[in-house]
């Protein structure tokens, strides 16, 4: 390989235009064409000690997929990718590679770095587009039940690898569709729905069973699902229990989490009623509270949803915001305005209840905190006040209580979430996993599938060998 | 998909559904509730379970038509099927045996009322039910209320069936008639739980009422429901759907049960359009 290929420019990622993508819901990123993949694919200098795949929390075998780019065979980059990520589709385009496998890239150092997440979209989009998805071989059946709480990131990862292992298993989950937050939380223009149900498809396929509308502690108990027959649960439930400010006025109307407003949005598809029977109230000026990409995800879905003005609140500053830097430039780019450096302290309605003020004060950055970033501060007398017809609060997320009410034998750590071994997830209680989110707290679709993951391979030696 | 066995019009407005749901009824106990979708398009929607067969694996609801969700159910007839059912949700109701219960039920709240009734008669408490109605024609589960309360007092708005007045003049002839009451329990439209809840305070009997605040997912994950109680935020999916009466801001749960009032009239006002058409 030419030294020139390699220094070539990093490939842009072709998108949506501004003045369309702000009218519809359409997917943003259009993904490369086969030239471009190729272009990209041919600056990997093919490292022998590719420091990549350390960055990546499942070991994907990067430099081998990009290879077979560079050979033009995608179908078979796809299952490369395959072997260790079952759902390419869609890390492909959520997976924060900036941080991950393409933050150790060589390349990076002089250049920029092999746009890794953005070749992993193009194969598993080709595979989806020109060919029969492979399903993943199924081992002989071990005639051992797994059941698997929660069909997001974590769940789906349990279930594909279990089913692999020859296991039986069955996936539950509360909502009516499958897919956890790949459903409900991230937005049509950064996920389109239909790579999840395909994704789920070959679950499915893989001869997974799935069933919709059960709540584990409520409609089913784990004590039931043993006595059921089923030898090991995961549970990968999400966290599920939006926070609030605690301020003055916050169950004003037209305040939302914004688990309920992209909720309305993505499962139940609001932005198409009256045709979808789900109402969302949107006013003119729209303020989203938080920095992080749920933050970035309400705020866009805002302006699609015919918002004048969208603000994002967030009481550090910019550098120190949580989401990626792409989606706070696509955010940007739509027109979405960024008030940095503020802080909500209170809300205040008109006389029908609605949310018409917030009361705001300045910050500023103080020492650095438990994670690192600079503490933001109040300044005294800073207090100000500003106009809005919608908030939504993007501030994270509690562990959700019903199935950890039901059963008081599930350790929790001291904030409220699952105590699991970080290498296998075990739980206190015999047979039992948990990862992702009600594990860690919020945090990424790939994180959860790595502790799906190793949950899945702890399963397998628990049912092997019965030692808990 | 969820089978309608049995559809029943009771009441003006009112229909009576027993959905075949063989998971609901398992763990289900009084004061629980389901989320129904109508169809692939429909909105989720708390409904509160009147009875849950086991053995049949089946549930009954009553639902009142108000909005586009209840007259697309209220459209359909036995043998029909609905897309979604999810539960049994929310906490039970929490049933002891203390004396004299009072319950009262307004209006299609009844239905709700109806099975903790049956619960607190069975745990041996004596049971005085008042429920109240438009006129009537509204008068639901007359015979199972009977059947299940040592007195039942039926009350219409404008009198024609049983007494005329409301479910808080009867409670009040019951505090004047220095009647013992050891626990009240109120299920019906906020502004009744609301003034039955203010007059019991001034009784000092602890009232529990059961909040009927929008809900999405039902599971505590979206937040929309949430209620101040105590001067505190919580989920009435979650934390509820049962408080303490004495404690919760009616005022705010009447406010914000409005958040969607116009966008419920455009849907339906577009469904009947649609209707008219067909």
């Amino acid at each position: 390989m030419s030294n020139k290929k390699q220094m070539a420019p990093r490939e842009p990622m072709p998108k949506q235009e501004v003045k369309e993508r702000v009218r519809n819901f359409n997917e943003v990123a259009l993904g490369y064409t086969e030239d471009q993949a190729r272009r990209e694919a041919e600056r990997c200098i093919q490292c022998p000690k590719p420091l990549c795949i350390k960055g990546c929390p499942v070991d994907i075998n990067i430099p081998e997929f990009i290879k077979l780019i560079v050979e033009g065979k995608y179908t078979e980059a796809a299952n490369k990718i395959k072997e260790d990520d079952i759902l390419p589709c869609m890390t492909g385009r959520v997976c924060p590679q900036e941080e991950q496998c393409e933050a150790q890239c060589v390349l990076g150092i002089k250049h920029k770095p092999i746009a890794i997440g953005r070749l992993e979209r193009f194969a598993a989009d080709y595979e989806a587009r020109n060919s029969e998805v492979e399903t993943p071989a199924v081992q002989a059946k071990k005639n051992k039940k797994v059941a698997v709480v929660g069909s997001g990131p974590a769940g789906l990862t349990v279930a594909a690898d279990c089913a692999r292992m020859g296991y039986d298993v069955k996936v539950f989950e509360a909502l009516h569709k499958p897919g956890g937050v790949l459903a409900y939380g991230i937005p049509e223009f950064r996920l389109p729905k239909e790579i999840v149900s395909r994704e789920v498809e070959t679950l499915e396929k893989m001869g997974v069973e799935l069933e919709c509308n059960v709540i584990i502690g409520k409609t089913i108990t784990i004590e039931q699902l043993f006595e059921e027959g089923f030898d090991a649960i995961f549970l990968g439930l999400g966290a599920g229990l939006p926070r609030f400010l605690g301020v003055e006025g916050e169950n004003l109307l037209g305040i939302y989490s914004a688990n309920e407003f992209l909720t309305r949005i993505n499962l139940m598809k609001a932005y198409k009623f009256p045709e979808y029977d789900t109402p969302i109230n949107i006013g003119k000026k729209v303020a989203v509270v938080g920095g992080g990409n749920v933050a970035m995800d309400s705020a866009r879905s805002a302006v699609r949803l015919g918002a004048r003005e969208v603000h994002i609140i967030y009481r550090r500053s910019r550098q120190e915001m949580p989401a990626r830097n792409e989606e706070i430039e696509n955010a940007v780019e739509e027109g979405v305005i960024l008030d940095l450096l503020v802080n909500p302290i209170g809300f205040a309605g008109d006389e029908k209840g609605w949310v018409k003020k917030i009361q705001m004060i300045k910050m500023e950055l103080g020492e650095p905190d438990d994670s690192g970033r600079r503490r933001p501060v109040p300044i005294p007398g800073s207090e100000f006040i500003y106009d809005v017809d919608t908030v939504v609060v993007a501030i994270g997320q509690n562990a959700n209580p019903i199935l950890l009410d039901a059963t008081p034998e599930i350790k929790k750590n001291k904030w409220g979430y699952i105590d699991a071994e970080p290498e296998t997830g075990k739980t206190s209680m015999k047979g039992v996993f948990a990862g992702g989110d009600i594990v860690t707290g919020e945090a990424t679709v790939i994180a959860a599938m790595g502790a799906g993951r190793k949950a899945a391979r702890a399963i397998d030696d628990y049912l092997k060998t019965g030692k808990w | 998909m969820y089978k309608i066995l049995k559809k029943e019009k009771i009441g003006p407005n009112l229909n009576k559904f027993v959905i075949e749901a063989p998971l609901v009824p398992k763990n289900y106990q009084p004061g629980q509730f389901v989320v129904l979708k109508v169809d692939e398009v429909g909105e989720r929607i708390p409904i509160t379970i009147a009875e849950a067969d086991k053995n049949k694996g089946t549930i009954t609801v009553f639902v009142q038509e108000v909005g586009k969700t209840t007259y697309k159910l209220g459209a359909l007839k036995s043998g029909d099927s609905i897309s979604d059912v999810v539960g049994p949700l929310g906490h039970p109701a929490k049933v002891d045996k203390i004396g004299t219960v009072v319950t009262i039920g307004g209006g299609v709240g009844t239905a709700i009322v109806y099975p903790e009734t049956k619960a607190f008669k069975k745990a041996g408490n004596y049971v005085i039910s008042i429920i109240g109605f438009r006129n009537k024609e509204h008068v639901i589960l007359e015979e199972e209320m009977r059947k299940n309360s040592d007195e039942l007092y039926i009350m219409t708005d404008d009198g024609s069936y049983g007494k005329k007045g409301f479910t808080t003049n009867e409670l009040q002839e019951l505090e004047s008639a220095g009647r013992k009451m050891d626990l009240v329990i109120a299920i019906g439209p906020a502004i009744m739980m609301k003034k039955i809840s203010e007059m019991t305070k001034e009784y000092n009997v602890k009232t529990i009422v059961s909040l009927n605040s929008t809900m999405m997912d039902a599971t505590g994950m979206c937040g929309g429901c949430r209620v101040e109680v105590g001067g505190e935020t919580k989920f009435a999916c979650v934390d509820g759907p049962e408080f303490d009466g004495h404690e919760v801001n009616f005022d705010l749960l009447i406010k914000r049960l409005s958040t969607y009032e116009k966008q419920e009239k455009e849907a339906l006002d577009s469904y009947n359009r649609c209707k008219l058409e067909e």
